[in-house]
């Protein structure tokens, strides 16, 4: 059976069960995510740093996939939020073993974990989750395959709104890899929601999808071009195996043709901002002086990422919460 | 000792039989196991069993084309008793199954084999495709010739690519040495690129692997310039795209000798279905676009397709137990396949005649075989169903072994009320 992403997501009451995609989301539901963020960015700051929200619950962090950054920020979110928190490296143990993802997700649920945020290689693995998990739990998507990474676009709005103040009026260019990127994804649907006014996607024609003006961008292939006037640069990793499989002719020819300098920079907005979902490829995508240069907001990303993840786990595992009380009653 | 066929008489039906143009209510004698005689009985026909099918259509017994029956090798999907039973609910009384088994149908052994389990289970007749290279390696050719002689009627190379153009069409030619037609799925595994999903805008957002229309239209072109430089006969089996529907539209036109098929599903999903990653609307080839589905349903409705098959690919329910990406593609699809070309008819696509010819004499002729028609003299497979009956899919209503529906739910017209094989009632409904 499939649901739609709205009414897998949300409850009656458009409260977050689950945080899956921005897909279907609304604007009032992403506001209300970063102004519940805003809120728990002077937790950080505290000499305590934690509050009790989710005292009791126990998150699990289902990584399928490699990650640093993503699952130590969740880490530390979910710590904050006072939960206790399981970390899986499900990639080195059950799988390898032959396990199935259900029969994994079965034996989680029998140790009462409240919450998966899960990560997984597979587009549809954290919607697969959400399907099958009991009622009561709560699953947040880290990723999943190309499709979508939707805590990374939010920290990302997060970012933006804290530099620019508003969306409405700005222009975003999204620069490399969208064909595999759910970064690039998340992001187009949340800045457009948001209401930018413009999102450009700048790569050449091999790594964009086939019909990407059908996401809601307008795509340039000329970074000259596309950089002019832009509020904010979004820089995506270069997997190097992209230059295998006739999809690039080599990291020379694309740092000249898309790697962000100093020189191109000039061309955007004198006050633009410089992003990247991390990690940085030095030299491929971007020149190091830009990377640590003033216009670079790249670490307060990973700082903001851990309110927006607390934001998010606070909101579904309230909601998931309310819904088993309602099903005690 | 074989019993001898009862005299039957169908009475009162309304009787559509495309390849004879007839469409009209009147009773249908059947003697010996043959079609007897439309309208008069010949003196002294003195039937055994009289089936009355007042307000029901009667019409020549289903020729599903493509179908996996999982037997052998993987019985614990589906079985040919297990199928050839659902078969027969369903009005289905020839199925042509594909040679992708394991083993594979590559010796006359296992074509023995399957034909001895379907004739023991009794509910339908099955003609076993085999295949065209030696365990579909894609690069030896199968002894095609025995095959033949041991009952396949059609050789393919399934989902397998073969290994070059070289090998394509020595394939086609040894093939057509012996008369035999050779199917074809047009697809090229390099655009394929381990792909899922329509390569468009629904894969786009949903960030699935895609498979672009040329993987199919390629493959296509590339077929029939192989066919015309070999004279071999060639079907297209299971096309995807309103595009390759247009270059078979053009090859007819030029006097090909090439024929092509279309699975139901096709006729009624499209990539905006897969929104919600649903794995049993996972099928290969994939559903594409709105515009497609309307050119294949053209082409079906202007007989440029000749015939409507199920693509039966039963599953059990952990091959569906996936994210999206990770489950094996494919639709049980015989319990589905005269709803959703009656489906047609109501949604004036094309009229009920036409329809029920894309099942019946469409792929007999595709196959040469005298089958699929009322004749006097033929077979005498019957297909009875009541038109005036809806009811509801769920996984209850589906007698295939697999119950990977995407249908669930759907509304579907016409029950099958009887079916005979040969003049034998194999399937009829017990009435409450």
């Amino acid at each position: 059976m499939s649901l739609s992403n709205k009414a897998l997501q949300l409850d009656d009451e458009q409260r977050l069960l689950h945080f899956l995609t921005i897909d279907g989301l609304d604007r009032s539901i992403l506001t209300e995510i970063l102004d519940t963020a805003e809120g728990f960015t002077g937790v950080s700051e505290r000499t305590i740093k934690k509050v009790p929200l989710c005292r009791g619950k126990v998150v699990a962090n289902l990584f399928f996939e490699n990650s640093t950054r993503t699952r130590t920020t969740f880490e530390l979110a979910a710590k904050r939020l006072s939960a206790d928190v399981l970390n899986l490296n499900i990639s080195a143990s059950a799988t390898s073993k032959g396990e199935t993802l259900l029969d994994t997700l079965r034996n989680l649920e029998a140790m009462h974990v409240d919450m998966f945020i899960v990560r997984h290689a597979t587009s549809g693995a954290a919607h697969f989750i959400a399907q099958h998990a009991d009622p009561g739990v709560g699953v947040i998507n880290a990723g999943d395959g190309r499709h979508a990474h939707p805590t990374q676009a939010m920290l990302d709005m997060f970012t933006i709104r804290r530099h620019k103040g508003e969306f409405v009026g700005l222009r975003v260019a999204i620069v490399g890899d969208i064909l595999h990127s759910r970064v690039a994804r998340s992001q187009i649907l949340a800045l457009n929601t948001l209401g930018v006014s413009e999102v450009r996607v700048v790569a050449p024609q091999t790594l964009l999808p086939s019909d990407a003006r059908s996401l809601g961008v307008h795509v340039y292939h000329d970074f000259d071009e596309g950089i002019r006037d832009v509020d904010v640069i979004i820089m995506l990793r270069l997997q190097k195996e992209r230059m295998r499989g006739a999809m690039l002719p080599s990291e020379h020819e694309y740092f000249s043709l898309y790697g962000l300098t100093e020189r191109r920079l000039a061309m955007a907005k004198p006050d633009a901002i410089v992003m990247h979902p991390g990690p940085i490829n030095r030299g491929v995508e971007m020149d190091s002086k830009v990377a640590d240069g003033s216009k670079s907001v790249i670490l307060q990303q990973v700082s903001y990422g851990i309110a927006i993840r607390m934001a998010i786990i606070s909101m579904v595992i309230g909601t998931q919460n309310l819904r088993t009380q309602e099903v005690a009653v | 000792m074989k019993k001898k066929k009862k005299d039957i008489t169908i009475r009162n039906g309304r009787v559509v039989d495309p390849g004879n143009g007839i469409d009209e209510v009147t009773d249908l004698h059947l003697s010996g196991g043959k079609v007897l005689a439309l309208g008069q009985p010949p003196e002294n026909f003195q039937p055994l069993l009289e089936i009355d099918a007042t307000d029901q259509i009667v019409c020549p017994g289903l020729i599903d084309l493509n179908v996996n029956l999982r037997e052998p090798g993987n019985e614990h999907k589906a079985t040919i008793a297990s199928e050839t039973a659902c078969a027969a609910r369903n009005g289905i009384t020839t199925l042509c199954c594909t040679p992708d088994t394991l083993p594979v149908i590559d010796t006359p052994a296992v074509v023995g084999q399957i034909r001895h389990k379907a004739r023991k289970a009794g509910y339908c007749r099955l003609l076993p495709q085999g295949a065209l290279t030696k365990n579909l390696d894609g690069s030896h050719l199968s002894e095609m010739a025995a095959l033949k002689a041991a009952g396949c009627i059609a050789v393919s190379n399934c989902y397998t690519p073969l290994a070059n153009t070289l090998v394509q069409r020595r394939a086609m030619e040894y093939a057509s040495t012996f008369n035999l037609l050779t199917i074809i799925r047009p697809e090229d595994r390099h655009l394929c690129n381990n792909g899922c999903a329509h390569e468009g805008k629904v894969a786009d957002r949903l960030g699935l692997p895609g498979i672009p229309e040329a993987a199919e239209t390629v493959a296509v072109a590339r077929d029939l310039a192989l066919a015309e430089t070999t004279g071999a006969v060639i079907h297209f089996h299971a096309l995807s795209s309103g595009s390759a529907a247009r270059t078979m539209a053009w090859a007819k036109r030029e006097g090909r000798k090439v024929s092509a098929d279309v699975a139901i599903h096709q006729l009624h999903l499209t990539e905006l279905d897969l929104e919600g990653f649903d794995s049993n609307r996972h099928v290969r080839p994939p559903l594409r676009t709105d515009s497609d589905r309307d050119g294949l349903r053209k082409a079906v409705a202007e007989n440029v397709i000749q015939a409507i098959c199920s693509d039966h690919q039963p599953h059990e329910a952990d091959a569906k137990s996936s994210p999206f990406p990770d489950t094996e593609p494919g639709i049980s699809g015989l319990d589905t396949l005269l709803p959703l070309t009656l489906k047609l008819v109501e949604q004036g696509v094309m009229d009920l005649s036409s329809a029920i010819a894309r099942l019946t004499c469409g792929p007999a002729d595709i196959l040469g075989l005298p089958l699929g028609r009322l004749t006097p003299g033929y077979a005498a497979d019957i297909c009875i169903y009541d038109p005036n009956r809806q009811w509801h899919v769920s996984a209850e209503q589906i007698h295939s072994a697999g119950k990977n529906t995407p249908f669930t739910g759907w509304e579907m017209p016409g029950r099958v009320t009887h079916t005979l094989l040969k003049g034998r009632l194999v399937f009829h409904e017990e009435r409450l």
